[in-house]
């Protein structure tokens, strides 16, 4: 249970800056606390609700919408096999299957070691790559069953650190918009015409008289 | 896998897709089928309405489903009302479909210098680039080229020297197909839980985005600015037909040889050849036959052998009965179970439905209950009119469908009728009506002759 820390408060103000009103920032820093406490806690929400200016129940009501946020701890790593239909055409749902005999649970369950929540999920927008999975949001195209059960192995030893993150990191890049760079972020009440409409209304108007 | 563009000359938005380091801002200035960043110094050279009527005159269709043209969609905006928004649809959630990734993982600058194009010529001084929460890779390849961009003085506050001054903002999605609807979209930037407001008012060129006027422009319709600056409207229009010119993404998946996604001339391009063409998907898989396919995404009603000799043109598709949407073509060989992938995609509806409105919520919720049972074994008699009559409730009146010669049925033109406030609820009607229409039978042999039919190993799901 945790709000978020002093850096990662700093930054969720930052993230906040760059929208002209601030509620629309609670998507993106329920993604911020999830990477922080790897599921979404209340206390997070709260202090999100702070950030935003809305209230805790507000930022639930917004995050509970979502199918990635997590409102309980998940395993470290969050297997999500696809069986919508390019992918159930190619042994998707045999997939998912082999998986829960794998890891000895059914899709929504987390292993006894806290190590894998499966999911069985829509469409990843990788349907020519069928069957395809993603761990914490990495993508795995055309998985077979000897390659999900070397997967499996390669996450357990930590093989695969480097690529698959633990759950809640999504891009490892962020968006940094210097301060000297800004181009104009204000509430859109304080918002005019921008002025290079302005110039090319002028002289047109201006052209026509 | 095959992908891209038969040849450079049709390799408009693919033209970076192998070229290593294509996604940095140096690869996109020095490769592919412009210059990078050259397109928006041109543009700022011409007024605003000089870049919009480009768009116009060049038919520039939306790519995210409803193919309507993005030069008379950005005229749809009230006079002299500021601020203005431009929200980029990457929400990319439609089942077939994979494209919106791809260019956004691949070549991220094109799409932030398409934005910098459209905000221009619209006067929107923000840019929200909203991308699907799952997609992690092309969200760190936006932050990266984004970060680039700012840093160049291509994004930002006097750009090129300029008084054209615009921020680009990444947002991410956090998993709700629903989102992809563009009022839905606005809610979810808003901050919000991503349902669909009701039209009208809530139009989001009139009111959209904190209610100023947004234009909400799909990943591939942004893409395809900048060539189009670059190369003017003739060469935009001298591929595809008339009504619908230049090129779109094609993601082919299923049961073909070589699935891929191909960037395919828009109106010449029939099915047949995208199935069966080397360079396409190399015909169907090894030893079968056709035995029906989805022209565009999950939503769209389906086709049958009869329909392969259609181009890839919207209109036509629309009054054959179905849609491209998306460009999402899904092959199914004579191995499919009808029954079973009519359920999948219904249970997706099902699923992904924002319960705003009773006939979607109860309705997709019903129909994946009587799939599944007549799935399982346990269907009765009357269900496939159960089923017909609930979605009938969804979508009132004969739906969209394709013509069957063989039992003397004409097509039924999209789109369909709805009691929904979106498109989602009747979306779930496409596959029911298709299938049942066609492989009435299968429906049946798995309701009278329970016993003698294999039940295809169907996991269990999870309690819904
Ligand atoms: C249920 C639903 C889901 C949609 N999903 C998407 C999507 O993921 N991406 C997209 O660009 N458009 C999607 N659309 C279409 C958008 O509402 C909107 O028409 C489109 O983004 C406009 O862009 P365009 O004019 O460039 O095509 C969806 C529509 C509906 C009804
Ligand atoms: S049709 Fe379905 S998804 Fe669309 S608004 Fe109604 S309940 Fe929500
Ligand atoms: S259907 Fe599985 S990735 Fe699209």
């Amino acid at each position: 249970m945790a709000r978020l820390t002093p850096a990662n408060e700093q930054l969720a103000r930052s993230i906040v800056a760059r929208y002209p009103v601030p509620k629309s920032a609670t998507i993106p820093l329920c993604h911020l606390a999830q990477e922080q406490d790897g599921h979404l806690t209340d206390d997070a929400m709260a202090h999100i609700a702070e950030l935003v200016g809305c209230t805790a129940a507000e930022v639930l009501g917004t995050a509970s919408f979502y199918e990635m946020f997590k409102r309980h701890e998940t395993g470290t790593y969050c297997v999500n096999v696809c069986t919508n239909i390019s992918c159930q055409l190619l042994g998707g749902e045999e997939l998912l299957e082999h998986a829960e005999r794998t890891l000895g649970v059914r899709a929504g369950g987390t292993t006894a070691d806290g190590m894998f929540t499966l999911e069985d999920v829509e469409c990843i927008a990788a349907c020519t790559e069928a069957p395809a999975l993603q761990v914490n949001y990495r993508y795995f195209h055309r998985i077979s069953t000897e390659d999900f059960d070397q997967l499996v192995d390669d996450l357990r030893s930590g093989r695969l650190s480097d690529e698959v993150p633990p759950h809640g990191t999504l891009g490892k890049v962020r968006q940094e918009i210097p301060a000297d760079k800004v181009a104009n972020i204000t509430p859109p009440e304080e918002q005019t015409e921008p002025v290079w409409i302005a110039r090319h209304r002028q002289a047109a108007e201006g052209g026509a008289s | 896998m095959a992908e891209g563009a038969v040849s450079p000359e049709l390799a408009r938005v693919t033209s970076r897709w192998a070229v290593e380091g294509g996604h940095t801002i140096d690869g996109y200035r020095a490769s592919g089928s412009y210059a990078g960043y050259e397109s928006i110094r041109a543009a700022l050279d011409l007024s605003p309405d000089q870049v919009s009527g480009m768009v116009k005159d060049a038919t520039v269709l939306g790519r995210g489903g409803a193919g309507f043209p993005a030069g008379v969609k950005w005229g749809f905006c009230p006079p002299g009302v500021w601020p203005r928004y431009l929200v980029v649809n990457g929400d990319e959630s439609e089942p077939g479909t994979y494209k919106d990734r791809i260019l956004m993982e691949r070549d991220p600058h094109q799409l932030i210098e398409g934005c910098l194009i459209a905000a221009y010529a619209i006067g929107a001084a923000q840019v929200f680039l909203y991308v699907r929460g799952e997609m992690a890779h092309a969200q760190e390849r936006i932050a990266a080229a984004l970060n680039e961009a700012y840093a160049a003085g291509l994004v930002g506050k006097n750009i090129l020297g300029t008084d054209f001054s615009v921020d680009i903002v990444l947002h991410w999605g956090a998993g709700a197909y629903i989102v992809g609807e563009e009022t839905a979209l606005i809610e979810s930037l808003e901050g919000n839980r991503g349902m669909p407001r009701l039209k009208p008012p809530f139009f989001p060129a009139a009111k959209g985005l904190y209610m100023a006027p947004t234009f909400v422009n799909n990943v591939e319709t942004q893409a395809n600015l900048p060539w189009l600056v670059a190369h003017g409207v003739d060469a935009y229009r001298s591929v595809g037909t008339e009504a619908s010119p230049g090129t779109r993404l094609i993601a082919l998946s299923g049961h073909v040889n070589t699935p891929g996604v191909f960037e395919v001339p828009q109106g010449t391009t029939t099915f047949r050849e995208l199935f069966e063409a080397e360079h396409y998907g190399g015909g169907i898989r090894d030893g079968h036959e056709l035995k029906m396919f989805i022209p565009g995404g999950a939503s769209a009603p389906w086709f049958f052998p009869e329909q392969v000799d259609l181009p890839l043109e919207g209109r036509v598709v629309g009054g054959e009965g179905s849609m491209l949407g998306s460009g999402a073509v899904v092959v199914m060989d004579e191995t499919t179970d009808a029954v079973r992938a009519c359920l999948r995609v219904v249970r997706f509806f099902a699923r992904e439905s924002c319960g705003k409105c009773a006939p979607c919520r109860e309705g997709t919720t019903w129909e994946e209950k009587i799939l599944q049972r007549i799935l399982d074994g346990h269907g009765r008699p009357s269900d496939i009119d159960l089923l017909l009559d609930v979605a009938d409730n969804i979508s009132p009146g004969p739906y969209p469908t394709a013509a069957h010669p063989g039992a003397g049925l004409e097509a039924v033109p999209f789109p369909p009728r709805q009691t929904t406030i979106c498109p989602l609820g009747p979306s779930s009607v496409a596959p029911i009506t298709s299938a049942i229409r066609r492989f009435r039978h299968e429906f049946e042999a798995k309701i009278t002759k329970r016993d003698s039919i294999p039940v295809a190993a169907a996991p269990a799901q999870g309690d819904h």
